[in-house]
């Protein structure tokens, strides 16, 4: 092992190390993460996912500010166990527009990328304000504060802009109109639904999400985001290929 | 690297030692406290206060805390008391150094109120929004000028083994910080941003970031540290001077490969994830040879084990950076991260390394630091390093087995089906299974603390000069016999 015995020319010059050490990190991260950036190979392209609405995307936002990927992931792994508790495997397009992504490391709860139409707005709403009245055994923390709690809608347009920038596919109509959009979702019956689904490409839940028409609140805001999840890709459209698997009840 | 250097210390300059080392223990009884209240919060649910005070913001307050506060500071108070005598010379420039200090400082609170109000990335361990990354990226700027600069003028021909690891350790971290950090902020006055990457690209980020702030803020720092104080508490050259060149450069190359292994079975393409898999059972080697080459520094030294109680911190610190880094490997297997991805088991293997590994040899460097820094023979009390010791090894045992039990007992709950074949357990009813785990888990929590605090009132009374009146005679009486 002679060459061990030139190291000291290393040592004995600090940027020379300084260089080699960049160098020797460097090579793993160029293997491993460039070759993600040629999309067609990376994510199979589905029918159905589209960029979140405003009202979505407010939901998103006030997931991670309180931490909920800490305890939930949103990738349902292909076996056999979790596709009967979840449903179908994730995909890598259905989280293609998540920025950043919500894959989570812990189950401290299950595994949210399907929880989209499994329980009711109502049960949601009563399980955020305290996770105990629906569960009585769940150590989920409560969230009563988010429905006394207007969503902040007044800037959505920044953010789908800052989004659009970062390369999710919002038009300019949707930026234009991202602060009447959120506030129109979030309300039975709006007038301004047909002009929404036609933007966003087609059928959007729109109603009052925690049943109080008065405010526009954070409640609003997030289970119109859980009541999205994992719904936008219709793997009817795919049963040929694979074979629908039967959820096992809960 | 001579002991006259101790007799002579004004050429160094200590004083920023010392705030690192106070902030240290400062920010390592936060961000143990912390911890114990999510784990109780875990256990008794009605423990979370919202908004403030809910786990979820408390979490990445922890985490921060442990790793970035009490960490950071001690690789800052260990790579600049180990570089200036390593090298021989006085420490680049006062004032910048006292800018990363105070620099370090502003960025933890910054990032940690944030983390109470709600402002965060939502990237592990990345949490910190974008005008805290920025304002980092300046003090880390300034850290690698002091320590590089401090190398360049240095009086010794060769740079010494632990320098090579701490600055491994800073230049990987800036590189890491600024990769997975790239955001757009919504506006200018906005503390809200977007992540640049999404999906498959961003997980990927994330954790070859998530895994190398394990890999080079928590394993090539302290290892650095390992290489000073090991060999200078033990008064033995290091065992083996080629195998640290094996050692450093295979463990640098390799660990930045391990990311992948956070991703198995996910939408992450295959390859990637064999790849990580490989490199992370390649990384036992590296990580075992590191292990032997600071336990073997003692060979002729051994008795030294039974007397020191700070030289037994730094052996059993080397031995949980063995058992966890043996953990890491066999958990990057598929086949064995299907059960214990998602799982407690996870947390016990990190607990593990960081109350075992990184806790254990600060200590062990803290404990060897602090009388010398404040000019002090001993510490006020041995006994109570042993104390220290044997309470927060018992605390982890504790931590790391129930953590073991629970983790592998969901993951089994989690697959076990029926005799019709349906899922045997819905998920709540394996979240009652874990109760007691998260209790016992909170007590070892709690005994870990206990031994931390018993470190605080050891160094206070060594500080202001105190020494144990009846370990004194203990000692003078062993000298007489």
């Amino acid at each position: 092992m002679s060459f061990l015995y030139k190291h000291k020319v290393l040592e004995k010059n600090s940027i020379l190390l300084l260089i080699c050490i960049i160098v020797a990190i460097m090579v793993g991260g160029i293997v491993e993460i460039i070759p993600l950036f040629r999309t067609a190979t990376v994510i199979e392209p589905v029918e159905g996912v589209r960029p979140y609405t405003p009202l979505e995307l407010a939901g998103f936002n006030i997931y991670i500010r309180e931490g909920c990927y800490l305890c939930h992931s949103q990738q349902i792994r292909p076996l056999r166990d979790e596709v009967a508790r979840y449903g179908h495997y994730s995909l890598a397009a259905e989280s293609m527009y998540d920025h950043p992504f919500q894959w989570g490391s812990k189950r401290t709860g299950p595994d949210l990328a399907r929880v989209g139409g499994k329980y009711s707005d109502e049960w949601h709403t009563a399980h955020l304000t305290n996770p105990r009245d629906v569960v009585p055994e769940s150590i989920m923390p409560s969230y009563s504060f988010l429905a006394r709690r207007g969503a902040k809608l007044h800037n959505m347009g920044r953010h789908l802009a800052a989004l659009r920038t970062t390369g999710v596919p919002y038009t300019d109509d949707m930026i234009k109109n991202a602060e009447h959009d959120a506030t129109s979702q979030a309300h039975y019956g709006s007038d301004n639904q047909a002009a929404m689904e036609e933007r966003y490409g087609g059928p959007l839940n729109v109603r009052d999400f925690d049943g109080n028409p008065m405010l526009v609140s954070e409640t609003d805001a997030l289970v119109a985001y859980l009541q999205v999840l994992g719904t936008m890709v219709k793997f009817t459209d795919y049963e040929s290929e694979a074979p629908a698997t039967k959820k096992a009840s809960e | 690297m001579t002991t006259t250097i101790e007799k002579t210390p004004s050429i160094y300059n200590d004083d920023i030692v010392k705030l690192f080392t106070l902030a240290t223990v400062f920010w390592g009884i936060a961000g143990f406290t912390v911890g114990v209240l999510i784990a109780a919060q875990m256990a008794f649910p009605q423990l979370n206060f919202e908004p403030f005070l809910s786990f979820g913001r408390l979490r990445p307050l922890h985490t921060s805390a442990v790793v970035f506060a009490f960490g950071g500071n001690a690789l800052f108070a260990t790579s600049y008391y180990v570089v200036q005598r390593t090298c021989g010379v006085r420490l680049w420039n006062d004032k910048l150094a006292s800018f990363t200090f105070w620099g370090y400082q502003f960025f933890i609170l910054m990032a940690g109120l944030g983390y109470l109000a709600g402002v965060t990335q939502g990237k592990e361990y990345a949490e910190p929004e974008w005008y805290a990354d920025l304002w980092l990226t300046i003090v880390w700027v300034a850290y690698l000028l002091v320590f590089l600069m401090t190398i360049i003028k240095r009086k010794e021909p060769h740079i010494y083994v632990a320098n090579w690891f701490y600055l491994a350790f800073i230049i990987t971290v800036a590189v890491l910080h600024l990769g997975n950090n790239a955001v757009i902020p919504t506006e200018l006055m906005s503390v809200k941003s977007y992540s640049v990457y999404a999906g498959v690209q961003s997980a990927m980020i994330q954790w070859w970031y998530g895994h190398n702030a394990v890999g080079f803020f928590l394993t090539a720092g302290f290892l650095g540290m390992m290489y000073y104080f090991v060999p200078k508490r033990a008064e033995r050259p290091i065992y083996s001077y080629r195998l640290s060149i094996l050692h450093f450069w295979s463990l640098i190359f390799i660990y930045i490969w391990a990311g992948p292994h956070h991703l198995h079975y996910t939408s992450l393409p295959d390859w990637a994830q064999t790849l990580g898999m490989t490199f992370s059972i390649m990384l036992w080697m590296p990580s075992w040879g590191g292990m032997i080459n600071g336990m073997m520094t003692l060979s002729g030294a051994w008795h030294k084990l039974r007397q020191d109680p700070v030289l037994r911190f730094m052996i059993i610190a080397l031995a949980f950076y063995g058992m966890s880094t043996f953990e890491g490997p066999l958990m990057s297997i598929k086949a064995v991260n299907s059960l214990s991805h998602y799982t407690d088991w996870t947390i016990g293997h990190v607990h593990s390394g960081a109350l075992g590994w990184v806790g254990f040899i600060t200590f062990g460097a803290l404990y060897y630091m602090v009388p010398k820094l404040w000019g002090r023979k001993e510490l006020y009390s041995l006994k109570l390093v042993d104390l220290h010791l044997w309470i927060a090894t018992l605390g982890i045992v504790l931590y790391i087995s129930a953590m073991w039990v629970s983790g592998i007992m969901q993951g089994l709950m989690w697959r076990s089906y029926d005799d019709m074949g349906f899922l045997q357990y819905s998920f709540v009813e394996t979240v009652m299974a874990m109760h007691p785990f998260y209790i016992i888990r909170m007590l070892g929590g709690l005994l870990y603390l206990g031994g931390a605090l018993i470190m605080v009132y050891n160094f206070w009374r060594t500080i202001r000069g105190d020494v144990c009146v009846k370990e004194q005679t203990l000692v003078t009486q062993g000298v007489a016999a």
